[in-house]
């Protein structure tokens, strides 16, 4: 009690002191509040995501007997190469479905008929006799891929009450039918689709796969890498230990921070306008990729090995100075090696933004449909995010799944970058 | 790194008003500051911090194998001024020296030296232990390495052993070399350092108050060491402490507000001091 001025000032702290525990209280569930908001949002993207995708991870395959017949393929176990090559696998295959079921008669329930196995069919068979010719004369059973139509109704719609509607799936009564007598035979079912890591991009959605477009990814990013780390490290190392603190250097600092700002798809039309027709570089190649990927992720790095350099204590600089380095050995010997846990971090963390990227590679043509495989950086390819962006616009509902596994497996890139950048900043980050 | 020297240097403004009649623009160093056949010789030193004047000619002779301590209120310009004797102000942007600095007669600031063979004569101890975050073996090293010391790695280990013997340490360390030097104690590590800086062989050692960061039991250890390695090195020591000076050092100088006031011998400097703001700071009117 403060007797002069008549104030309860017990009463008063106390009043206050309530006042305050209730803010720090609100102010902690604010936060909880914020962290579970965003929680709740990941795990719906991640079901969401997972619940669409994983679906793609399996394919319907049906099995069916095929009697290599020698005559109907006009082959012997002894036909060289190219007489298998030229044999018409695609007739004898129809003959084969034929075959199986006699009773389809009609143009239209054959054509039926012929369409609930992948088009790419023929192509395995052929491949099989390629492999192995002595298989000419024998009745073999052969697992074959089913049309993605046909897989999406087995396993979306196949033996569950559902109305015309809600079916997956755009399968006539006959091909319904087919697919419950091999259900019955067991002779359809659904196994890992291998196919999905080993394809490139195709037209039919159970050929189609991620190989092309993730190593198409693999070499834009690798020209990032190699060409980003250097000149990032040396541009970070110069203007932070070198250059001459004036207005030239920071008019540079001004423009590296606002490039790091820069929408991406700017740096597309960059490259494309430098690149590829100033340059003459082709288009559609992980190489253009990989240095429009650079330009946009150096500011990045630079920003984030600065900030590394500049944590490194001056006692240390001092300390090397003192004992008679010149600049560039207190640089190599304590600088940087103090300096590089962060700067790799950075770097991958670049990496992987470089390697999410779309919009700067849909501007240099890396967004044609190719379907072979890429083999070095100077051949056309597609990546990962645009071939996700490529699947998302086409019609197929197979194609829905195709498009939610590929971001799975982005995603999982993505974790597994970012989680070893973490690693090796603990791994390197040396408390002393 | 450079504003953090720079804020340890400028001249503090508070300090201004207790400086009572000194303020003229001229004036002269009282006590002894010339000796003859010196180890290093101020002529005239000046040190600007862009517009600012940090030291305003000095005069002063560093007697060889001698221990000379730099007293005086904090932002006195004692740290700028020993600075100067290994062009450690070369890395701040904005710092200037002017006047001769002569050592043997060589100058200093002259633009051919090569300020990497200097510093390898002119050691530096700081004021906090700053050891580099590699094996005490590798902190010892380290100048030999650079410089080219030693021609294989028997010859090495001795030079290592030797300066850690000088320093006391080698027997508190001599089964953990691989150990990372800032694992020590805070006085183990300034030792680290000191044997760091005798590694090189250098003629003078400069101590930027090599004791403020250490407990007293450290310093005690560390004022040891500075009253044995003055039989072999010419010792420039900054500190706080007047005890301190007054144990370790031959000759004490005073600076004042970048002004050297009075050097003398260090007895006479603690006892009979010839300037008033000396008498002033040692009796705890400054500072």
């Amino acid at each position: 009690m403060n007797k002069s001025l008549e104030i309860n000032t017990d009463a008063r702290r106390k009043a206050s002191l309530d006042k305050r525990n209730a803010a720090e209280k609100r102010f902690r569930w604010y936060g909880r509040v914020a962290i579970g908001f965003g929680i709740a949002c990941l795990v719906f993207l991640f079901v969401d995501i997972i619940s669409k995708g994983i679906g793609a991870f399996n394919q319907t395959y049906i099995a069916m007997q095929v009697t290599f017949d020698e005559q109907e393929l006009g082959l012997t176990p002894q036909s060289s190469e190219a007489e298998i090559r030229a044999a018409s696998f695609e007739s004898f295959l129809k003959a084969s479905l034929r075959e199986a079921y006699p009773d389809v008669t009609e143009r239209r329930a054959k054509r039926q008929l012929y369409s609930i196995v992948s088009s790419d069919t023929s192509f395995m068979l052929r491949d099989m006799v390629l492999a192995t010719p002595s298989l000419m004369g024998t009745t073999q059973t052969v697992n074959m891929i089913a049309d993605d139509d046909v897989d999406m109704y087995y396993k979306y719609s196949f033996g569950r009450d559902l109305s015309e509607g809600e079916e997956i799936g755009r399968l006539s009564k006959l091909q319904k039918e087919i697919v419950a007598e091999l259900y019955d035979l067991e002779r359809i079912g659904t196994r890992f689709n291998s196919t999905f890591f080993t394809n490139s991009d195709s037209r039919d959605p159970e050929s189609a796969g991620i190989y092309g477009a993730a190593l198409g990814s693999f070499f834009m990013l690798v020209v990032t890498l190699v060409l980003s780390f250097p000149i990032a490290i040396a541009a970070a190392i110069y203007l932070e230990e070198f250059a001459p603190k004036n207005k030239i250097t920071d008019f540079i600092e001004v423009n590296i921070n606002n490039l790091a700002a820069v929408p991406s798809v700017i740096f597309g039309l960059l490259g494309l306008a430098v690149f590829i027709n100033f340059f003459g570089m082709p288009r559609s190649v992980p190489l253009v990729g990989g240095l429009v990927l650079t330009l946009m992720t150096l500011p990045t790095i630079i920003i984030s090995s600065r900030a590394a350099i500049k944590s490194v204590p001056p006692s240390i600089r001092e300390a090397a100075l003192g004992m008679g380095a010149s600049k560039v050995q207190t640089v190599i010997h304590h600088v940087l090696p103090l300096a590089m846990p962060g700067m790799l971090t950075g770097t991958i963390i670049g990496m992987a933004r470089a390697l999410g990227e779309t919009a700067p590679l849909l501007m240099i043509g890396m967004v044609a449909f190719i379907v072979e495989p890429p083999v070095g950086i100077m051949d056309s390819a597609t990546a990962l995010p645009v071939q996700i962006f490529l699947w998302l616009d086409s019609p197929e509902r197979a194609f829905v799944e195709k498009t939610s596994a590929a971001i799975m497996v982005l995603l999982a890139f993505l974790i597994f970058m970012n989680s070893f950048a973490v690693w090796l900043r603990k791994r390197l980050e040396r408390r002393w | 790194m450079n504003k953090e020297i720079e804020s340890s240097v400028s001249v503090d403004k508070s300090e201004q008003s207790v400086s009572a009649e000194f303020v003229a623009d001229s004036y002269t160093t009282v006590g002894e500051p010339l000796l003859d056949d010196p180890k290093i010789s101020i002529r005239n030193g000046n040190v600007f911090y862009a517009e600012k004047q940090a030291i305003f000619d000095v005069n002063l002779d560093i007697g060889k194998q001698q221990v000379i301590s730099m007293i005086g209120p904090s932002g006195c310009g004692k740290s700028t001024f020993i600075r100067c004797l290994n062009r450690m102000n070369d890395t701040i942007d904005i710092c200037r020296v002017e006047g001769e600095f002569r050592m043997d007669g060589e100058d200093i600031h002259d633009s051919k030296l090569d300020v990497v063979e200097l510093r390898a004569r002119v050691g530096m101890v700081f004021q906090k232990p700053n050891p580099f975050p590699k094996s005490i073996y590798e902190n010892v090293a380290y100048g030999a390495r650079i410089h080219g010391l030693t021609d294989n790695r028997v010859q090495l280990d001795e030079l290592v052993e030797q300066s850690l013997i000088r320093c006391g340490l080698w027997n508190e360390v001599k089964d953990r070399l691989d150990e990372p030097g800032t694992g020590l104690s805070g006085g183990q590590q300034q030792r680290l350092c000191i044997a760091r800086a005798i590694a090189v062989d250098p003629q003078v050692i400069l101590m930027d108050e090599p004791c403020s960061a250490l407990d007293p039991i450290a310093t005690a250890t560390i004022e040891e060491l500075i009253n044995e390695l003055s039989e072999s090195f010419t010792i420039c020591i900054v500190t706080h402490s007047m005890q301190q000076a007054a144990r370790v050092s031959t000759r004490t100088a005073y600076f004042h507000l970048g002004k050297l006031i009075e050097v003398n011998d260090t007895a006479k400097v603690f006892t009979n001091p010839e300037h008033q703001l000396t008498e002033e700071y040692i009796t705890g009117r400054i500072g």
